[in-house]
């Protein structure tokens, strides 16, 4: 049983690590580099490591991909689309 | 070849030889960590032994590892957190994520304050409860980017933590003649006061973190979008 988590978990930390290289979308891959992140605390649990799994839950998955989101808006590589929602809300006023 | 190459070159030559004088010379004594596995609940008091190897036997290291967090958020919001005055925010989300950020937000204070508390008896700490305080207090503000954290309040809490921080460890070099030291005696082992001053190191661990990640978190959201 525990072979097998941590067996899918390294899968799903390759695949994601690989689809970091292969997106196109910064934001995509910042999301990918948070389930990178995820699946490593779960084995970290696996390997009964539950200081570490939390910190890695909620540093490496929480803190630091918000941090690099954030980044990605300030330097411009990000967009909000502001403009299809201000159409919107001002029809649904109408 | 231009400079960045050469830096470049020069960092990757630096790692490998640092790597092979580590793998060359590194004894690995397992017996330090059997050591501390058996010693540490009668000498410390905590139920969870990496506390006691964080906050006791290398509180020295915590403490350097504080202010490498310090340097780096600092150097963050100051390079990345600068705001033009008259820049717009950005408009409020929808109805559903702000009263789920409403919702959210006690239920997130009371899960990291209870893993900043409990760190001396189950895994997590300081550092882990920080960082989701930091992001209490950070999802409101992601809800509606128009509301303000009060960063001279953030900062005072930062700062008084750390000083609190260091004011411990003084008290303890002083009291037992070790800086970091634990005061207080030990306790009885797996009650939440117990494992002397240990518990008040990493609330105040706790609340520094927190502050800190949430004023960086919050100066960065509120920069403008550069074009």
């Amino acid at each position: 049983m525990l072979f097998w988590i941590a067996l899918i978990s390294l899968i799903v930390m390759l695949g994601a690590a690989f689809a970091v290289l292969f997106l196109q979308h910064y934001l995509a891959a910042t999301a990918a580099v948070s389930v990178v992140s995820l699946a490593l605390s779960v084995l970290f649990v696996v390997l009964q490591a539950p200081d570490v799994a939390l910190a890695e839950a909620a540093v490496g998955a929480g803190i630091s991909s918000v941090i690099l989101a954030l980044t990605l808006r300030r330097v411009g590589l990000w967009k909000i689309e502001t403009k299809d929602r201000t159409d919107n809300e001002s029809t649904s006023n109408n | 070849m231009n400079l960045r190459q050469i830096t470049s070159l020069i960092f990757i030559i630096g790692l490998g030889l640092l790597l092979g004088a580590v793998l060359k010379t590194l004894a690995y004594d397992i017996t330090v960590g059997m050591t501390i596995l058996d010693i540490a609940p009668t000498e410390v008091g905590t139920a969870n032994i990496v506390t006691s190897v964080l906050l006791a036997y290398r509180g020295l290291d915590t403490l350097g590892e504080l202010t490498i967090l310090f340097v780096a958020a600092t150097a963050a919001g100051m390079v990345l957190g600068q705001r033009r005055p008259d820049a717009p925010f950005e408009p409020d989300a929808g109805f559903i994520l702000r009263t789920a950020a409403d919702l959210l937000f006690p239920f997130m204070i009371i899960l990291g304050v209870y893993i900043i508390l409990h760190g001396h008896l189950t895994p997590g700490g300081g550092f882990q409860g920080g960082a989701i305080l930091a992001a209490a207090f950070f999802v409101p503000i992601l809800a509606s980017p128009a509301s303000r954290l009060n960063h001279k309040m953030s900062s005072t809490i930062e700062g008084l933590a750390g000083v609190a921080f260091i004011i411990i460890g003084l008290v303890a070099l002083f009291d037992k003649g070790d800086f970091l030291a634990p005061l207080f005696g030990t306790g009885e082992v797996g009650q939440l006061f117990s494992a002397g001053s240990l518990p008040l190191l990493y609330l105040a661990v706790g609340l520094k973190v927190g502050a800190e990640l949430a004023g960086l978190l919050a100066r960065l959201q509120e920069t403008e979008v550069s074009d």
